[in-house]
């Protein structure tokens, strides 16, 4: 029990560590030495330490939205099982419960971002909108396939028996871990699909909707955004280590596979332009396509004659 | 094209202002118009106070025959004429320009708004500027501006839309107006202060704008520069050039978060700026132009490391370029957005890289040789897209031909003294200087009094030939490459300004 907590507050503040690493790999890349892979949490301090300006157009949708914002994703967090530890919380279907966490999240932003009446927040709350409606149903594919494969509801059981299974999943595997790599390049809103560091407000999706805020809520916001990232990259690595491996190295490489996600993810940003907004569909339909050739590949397993 | 309504100029050729034609306004609109569907383009329309009314003067282009022709007009009790722009389109700011500042008004110009200084007799507090409005369920409009997300100059962008797609775009400047045209009257008598003014027009174009108003005052001077000095001068000219154009690679990059790019080509910018920094001590080549030569000299060994300096940036701007316009996410971007077509342009006179990158061949460097290009002819490059691929790849293309360009300046240098003195001007004068600055076209008009003082200075930055067509380029597009279709004109606020 005491290494299970350890284990979930581990999750709970290394999301930042991730991006200081994300920014690091884009340094290197650029030739600069970069910042210390600890600047995010100096700057999450230093955001807190601040005062808050709150737009007068605004109503308290705006002033509650980042608290709960954190709240919901930590809520994600919590059924999401570690290698070798499993999740906090675990029930039949609980994956609706994640999809749905997260999207409670979103909700909040988008709601908090027309609550200002900026017509650029509106802009980045209807992109923002537009693009998760094709995440989402991918998402349930992704899930929907991995739970004919393994016969269960609940991520903790599903990825305790994914492991030890069958023909296809390997196959499996690495069809879903394409997905889920692009589902977190768009819930994180990096490269191609977002840019977060323009100042450029007329392409921002996520950015945008942000830009109001100040001070901790701020801080609290790109907190979240880290954390959403970390979550889908512990996904990521359900996916690959194996379920009966031992406490130590299974955490080890789970760790391991993490930052290799999020040195991913600043390889991508350092080595290709973001899409043009209206190719980014296009692009998020890679995710739909994956995920639904996994679910082809799961369902002729069982139902065809691939067995 | 012998004609008594004009007389014939070159570039830098001061003409008597009593030899200049005083022409019935409505015979010098026919004509301009005549004129330029001929083959002209409109390079200076501006109005000029006299004692006895208001002078207008025209100053048109004929680039084939590398002739300049001037005429002009006298408004005495006249308030109006009937206005050029529904023939010209490419007349529009100047008449608006006019109207603004002498009151006459252009009758029937369609888009009769302020410029920069509001129209006159209209107090904007009390009425406000009108945009542009389009009616519909699902159509939008967003501001933006005139304080930016970015530290950069003021401007107003108001987007009409529908979803993502921009119908419209309507640009209102004038934030930045300093009355540059006035104060150079005002401070006629301090040579110093007018070099400084003049490098201060558009602070990215420094040696453009200084080299044109100083090119101007010399030749109503009639000092004959050294050919070392013009070979100073043109080196810094096309290391501004290089400069700015290797920034703006790098900020086309930025903008469509390719960081290779973004930091390479910043990096190479540097060296660049670094290079004019060792000619004259100032990165951006403030203090080196100045009346009858150059205040710095180039000693041999500057002119090695200059030399070795643009033999390796060669090397890295070809080896920069080839991965920035083979990276196939960057060319998604670039390519077929913010098409200008050749027509548009040239209905709207365009200048510069920006009207080369539509298939339009404008270079005054070739067109209307000054300084060092009147002794190595410069040739015009011209590509056919009109899109931001073609304005950023011409770019590239330009930084190489500017590299040959200083190699040949700097192998013919002469060995005269680098500064002349400047006497005084021609009396009753009117000279057209016209420079190829970085971003297309800067002409500087300058008429003197029966002293031999300067009584009227117009400065016209390529901005003011450009701005529409960004306008232009955004239409049909979505409103998120806005930015990129601005950064691939990077147009000056200041210069438009004045």
């Amino acid at each position: 029990m005491m290494v299970q907590t350890f284990v979930t507050l581990l999750a709970v503040i290394s999301p930042l560590f991730f991006i200081g690493l994300i920014n690091k790999v884009k340094a290197i890349w650029a030739g600069r030495k970069g910042a210390s892979l600890f600047q995010p949490y100096y700057d999450f301090m230093r955001l807190l330490g601040k005062g808050e300006v709150i737009s007068t157009t605004t109503s308290f949708v705006f002033r509650v939205a980042p608290s709960l914002n954190v709240a919901a994703v930590l809520l994600a967090l919590m059924v999401v099982p570690v290698p070798h530890f499993g999740s906090v919380i675990h029930f039949d279907g609980d994956f609706v419960l994640f999809a749905y966490a997260l999207g409670l999240a979103k909700f909040l932003t988008v709601i908090a971002a027309l609550d200002t009446g900026s017509s650029f927040e509106g802009m980045g709350a209807s992109r923002e909108v537009a693009f998760s409606t094709i995440v989402e149903p991918a998402f349930f594919v992704v899930i929907g396939s991995l739970a004919l494969l393994t016969q269960h509801t609940s991520f903790d059981s599903i990825f305790a028996s994914f492991s030890t299974t069958s023909r296809v999943t390997p196959l499996v595997t690495i069809l879903l871990l394409v997905s889920l790599f692009i589902m977190l390049l768009a819930e994180g809103s990096r490269v191609p699909v977002d840019d977060p560091n323009t100042h450029l407000e007329l392409t921002m999706i996520h950015e945008v909707m942000v830009l109001d805020y100040s001070g901790p809520d701020l801080a609290f916001i790109q907190y979240s955004a880290a954390l959403k990232m970390t979550i889908i990259s512990i996904l990521i690595a359900d996916l690959i280590v194996p379920a009966s491996w031992t406490m130590i190295p299974a955490l080890l490489l789970s760790a391991i596979i993490v930052g290799i996600v999020f040195a991913s993810v600043g390889m991508v940003e350092s080595l290709i332009a973001r899409a043009r907004i209206s190719h980014i569909p296009q692009f998020l339909l890679v995710m739909t396509t994956l995920s639904l050739t996994a679910f082809a590949v799961v369902s002729f397993y069982f139902f065809g004659s691939i067995r | 094209m012998p004609d008594v309504n004009w007389i014939e100029m070159k570039n830098l050729q001061p003409v008597a202002l009593e030899d200049i034609p005083v022409i019935p306004v409505e015979e010098l609109r026919s004509d301009v118009i005549e004129r330029v569907k001929s083959g002209g383009r409109l390079v200076q329309f501006f109005g000029s106070k006299t004692s006895d009314g208001t002078m207008l003067y025209a100053v048109l282009a004929d680039d084939n025959a590398s002739r300049l022709f001037v005429s002009s007009s006298r408004f005495n009790g006249i308030a109006s004429y009937s206005a050029m722009t529904p023939d010209l389109p490419s007349a529009h700011l100047y008449e608006r320009e006019f109207y603004e500042e002498f009151g006459i008004l252009p009758d029937g110009h369609p888009w009769l708004k302020p410029v920069r200084k509001g129209t006159p007799g209209i107090d904007e507090s009390e009425t406000p500027y009108e945009f542009f409005s389009m009616q519909g369920e699902e159509v939008h409009e967003v501001g933006v501006g005139p304080i930016h997300a970015g530290v950069i100059e003021p401007g107003h962008f108001r987007f009409s839309c529908h979803g993502e797609k921009v119908y419209h775009l309507e640009i209102k400047l004038g934030f930045q107006h300093r009355g540059v045209e006035e104060l150079f009257v005002k401070n006629r008598n301090r040579p110093l202060y007018l070099e400084k003014l003049s490098e201060s027009v558009a602070g990215d174009t420094v040696v453009g704008h200084a080299g044109g108003f100083i090119r101007a005052v010399e030749s109503l001077a009639d000092v004959a520069v050294s050919r070392r000095a013009k070979a100073i001068r043109t080196v810094a000219l096309e290391l501004e050039r290089i400069a700015v154009h290797l920034g703006d690679l790098s900020a086309l990059s930025g903008d469509v978060a390719y960081l290779t790019g973004n930091s390479v080509f910043g990096a190479l910018r540097t060296r660049v700026i670094n290079t004019t920094m060792s000619i004259c001590g100032n990165r951006f080549g403030r203090g080196l132009v100045t009346a009858g030569g150059v205040n710095f000299d180039i000693t041999p060994e500057l002119q090695e490391s200059i030399l070795s300096m643009v033999d390796r940036l060669d090397i890295d701007v070809a080896l920069a370029a080839e991965v920035l316009f083979s990276s196939a996410s960057v060319l998604e971007r670039f390519e077929k957005t913010g098409v200008v077509d050749r027509d548009a342009a040239a209905s709207i006179g365009m200048v510069g890289p920006a009207a080369r990158a539509s298939g339009i061949a404008v270079d005054v460097r070739s067109d209307h040789p000054f300084g060092g290009f009147e002794f190595v002819p410069v040739h015009k490059l011209t590509l056919q897209g009109g899109d931001v691929f073609a304005r950023a790849y011409i770019r590239f293309v330009e930084i190489q031909q500017s590299m040959r360009i200083i190699r040949q300046q700097l192998m013919g240098m002469s060995d005269e003294a680098s500064k002349k003195n400047v006497g005084t001007l021609r009396r009753d004068s009117l000279v057209t200087s016209l420079t190829e600055a970085w971003r297309g076209e800067i002409a500087y008009t300058v008429i003197t009094d029966a002293n031999g003082e300067i009584a009227r200075v117009k400065v016209k930055d390529p901005s003011f030939n450009n701005w529409f067509a960004l306008s232009l380029a955004v239409r049909g597009e979505g409103i998120s490459d806005f930015p990129l279709c601005n950064k691939s004109f990077n147009l000056s606020y200041s210069g438009f300004d004045l």
